[in-house]
């Protein structure tokens, strides 16, 4: 390694068991291993095949989001609404996680939510850890300076039974960041712009570091969104590094070090940066000031413009495709495209502040009529904290739903579906075809411009509402 | 995981780049707790229509191309989610190599552990190759060499410890085993504990 280094190489290097050589990848330490009911139950069938124990249980932190169901559970009858085999499926997390002494935040549990929202909600999620799950917006974790990453059903039987990865350097991305955001334009707006500029498979084989002013600028919320969407461009993983912001808001969470340790912790993380004249592999540009919101055309995250441009008419028969299922028509602005589904959640956009941008949105105003809107809590804590500042009324008394915590409509895998042909305005990360149900066109967008699509019953500036 | 050593098939081609794992299999099907029989599920959505009819115009769904190994798709095949059920319905469905021009880490990493194999080329060839469905290819594994049918030669990049693993068959998680010594010692000495 360079006597100057990037954050990435730092974490790296601390975790490395047995180094990498041109023969075998290096052997990596994980820190943190989040696990969910879809990409769990193979690895834990191997576990049992080879009569293997899970090596440390007390780095392992389990929960169940995917395929639960957003309406109210009060038994396991209630699951039925999400069909047998998904209900067999939680009852096997349930039971995995009992046998290899795992600790579960299910059903019962007032810290349930997507994986990717407690693990910073609980204060497991810090900086300088190597963070890993079944689910590749894994990095979300990054925006406390830890390398996180998604990997595959194998590798988290490796995980439990070794605590330990195989892998191959990534190299690195800086994303450099100047400026500052105008007014109503938040984080998601940035990270689609950022993809847009990069391209769905720009960061493939990095580590992207988002660094400069408007990085700097955000809140942890929003830097959770920016680094959430580090996969929507290929990335390995995206971090930032950690600052004041970072350790203000871990401190007092409960899984946090305590005491003495708290203190020694700081003082390790804030020494937690890349060094000045390290250099990256790669690096790009982007003026924050000039942004827009955001909204996407197309059947991947790349395919993205500002809300008032004309959809372009450049491409090859991929683009023509996507612009078929989409129904969209070239040389017009997304703006005039009526919706019939808003959804507001995700572990992309279902924080506390998420569901504020939208509330500020919706309070006093009516979802338009013939438009559903669905709120989902990122987590049951995000639940419980938006009902004390009331925000669950404003939805509801706007005419939109009100639900349980989960991933729910992000990928439709619990029942709650877009109808084949319908068009989505969707805080969530992905508009891959048929992602949100069968035929769903969906348009990824702020949760600022979910609301006001809402309102007005069309794709809509939530500019024009100030 | 079975040992790959030689693959001789013909092609069947998917001209579609960015193709995501949401494609390769749709959510609906991942409530599964085995990784057998997803074959039936692969590209469920691009092979049948919504009253579940079968899409005639669609490559796989040309009853000639039943029997290829070796699926031929556009650029940055297997975007998206870290599903490790896109590899697993590929192989159920009796695909043993990809060819692309890139593949997302994810899967890439994926494939690799279950033996499918990713097969990265260079856009004249892959221009060639979608240009050319049913193209018979020969794939030495063991030298990461493809042979076209005139017999050119094409060498493609692989990490040489995924090549050796495939091709010998190996579980990765029995090599990490052999480092526990190394693992329990990093555990005990490292500067700080998480
Ligand atoms: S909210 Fe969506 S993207 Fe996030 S973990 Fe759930 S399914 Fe995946």
């Amino acid at each position: 390694m360079p006597d100057a280094s990037t954050l990435f190489e730092k974490v790296w290097a601390e975790h490395v068991v047995v180094p990498e050589t041109a023969a075998t990848p290096a052997l990596l330490y994980i820190d943190l291993h989040l696990i969910h009911e879809v990409t769990t139950p193979q690895a834990f069938a191997l576990l049992r095949e080879r009569g293997l124990p899970v090596r440390r249980p007390d780095l392992t932190l389990a929960t169940m989001d995917h395929s639960t169901p957003t309406t109210p559970v009060s038994s396991f009858r209630d699951l039925a609404v999400v069909g047998e085999s998904a209900a067999n499926q939680i009852r096997q997390m349930e039971m995995n996680c009992q046998d290899f002494g795992i600790d579960l935040l299910g059903f019962d549990s007032a810290h349930r939510g997507i994986v990717h929202v407690i693990g910073p909600e609980l204060g497991a999620s810090q900086p300088g850890k190597t963070i890993v799950c079944g689910d590749s917006h894994t990095s979300t974790h990054g925006a406390f300076g830890a390398l996180a990453f998604g990997i595959g059903t194998t590798e988290v039987g490796h995980v439990l039974a070794t605590q330990c990865l195989l892998q191959r350097k990534p190299r690195s991305l800086a994303v450099n960041v100047s400026g500052q955001l105008p007014a109503e334009v938040t984080a998601k707006d940035l990270i689609l712009a950022i993809i847009g500029e990069i391209g769905v498979d720009g960061g493939t084989g990095h580590v992207i570091e988002y660094r400069g002013k408007a990085i700097r600028a955000l809140d942890m919320e929003a830097r959770m969104t920016i680094c959430n969407m580090s996969i929507e461009a290929g990335a390995r993983a995206g971090l930032i590094g950690p600052d004041d912001t970072t350790i203000d808001y871990l401190a007092g969470r409960p899984r946090v070090p305590q005491g003495d340790a708290w203190d020694t912790a700081v003082r390790r993380w804030r020494s937690l940066c890349s060094d000045e004249d390290a250099e990256f592999d790669k690096s790009v540009s982007i003026d924050a000031a000039k942004l827009q919101p955001m909204v996407t055309f197309g059947t991947n995250p790349g395919m993205v413009l500002g809300v008032n441009d004309p959809v372009p008419d450049v491409g090859d028969a991929s683009f023509r495709k996507a612009l078929d299922y989409m129904k969209v028509t070239p040389g017009k602005p997304m703006s005039e495209n009526p919706v019939d589904v808003v959804f507001v959640g995700s572990c992309t956009n279902g924080r506390l502040s998420d569901l504020q941008q939208a509330a500020g949105i919706l309070r006093g105003r009516k979802v338009a009529q013939g438009v559903r809107m669905l709120v989902v809590p990122g987590s049951q804590q995000v639940k419980m904290r938006a009902e004390e500042l009331g925000l669950h009324r404003i939805f509801t008394e706007a005419g939109a739903e009100w639900r349980e915590s989960g991933c729910s409509m992000c990928l439709g895998m619990n029942g709650d579906t877009v109808a084949s042909g319908q068009l989505s305005v969707s805080t969530s990360n992905r508009n891959f075809e048929g992602r949100q149900g069968i035929g769903a066109r969906t348009v990824l967008a702020s949760p600022a411009t979910a609301a006001a699509s809402a309102v007005m019953g069309r794709i809509a500036d939530p500019r024009t509402f100030n | 995981m079975d040992a790959l050593t030689s693959l001789h098939s013909r092609t069947v081609v998917l001209p579609i780049r960015d193709i995501d794992t949401d494609q390769i299999i749709p959510a609906r099907f991942l409530t599964t707790t085995t990784r057998e029989g997803l074959g039936d599920a692969l590209f469920h959505d691009l092979r049948y229509d919504q009253d579940g009819q079968v899409r005639q115009e669609f490559p796989l769904n040309d009853p000639a191309t039943r029997d290829c190994d070796i699926l031929v798709a556009g650029n940055n095949f297997g975007c998206g989610s870290s599903r490790e059920h896109a590899p697993w319905a590929l192989l159920d469905y009796g695909f043993k190599a990809v060819i692309s021009t890139e593949f997302a880490d994810i899967f890439s990493n994926n494939a690799l552990k279950n033996g499918l194999l990713p097969i990265i080329v260079d856009v004249d060839t892959h221009n060639w190759l979608l240009a050319h469905p049913g193209t018979e290819l020969r794939v030495n594994v063991g030298d990461s060499q493809v042979e076209l049918p005139d017999g050119r030669i094409i060498e493609y990049p692989i990490d040489a410890f995924a090549r050796y693993c495939i091709t010998q068959g190996i579980d990765q998680l029995g090599y990490i085993q052999q480092q526990s010594d190394a693992i329990t010692t990093f555990e005990e000495t490292r500067s700080w504990k998480p």
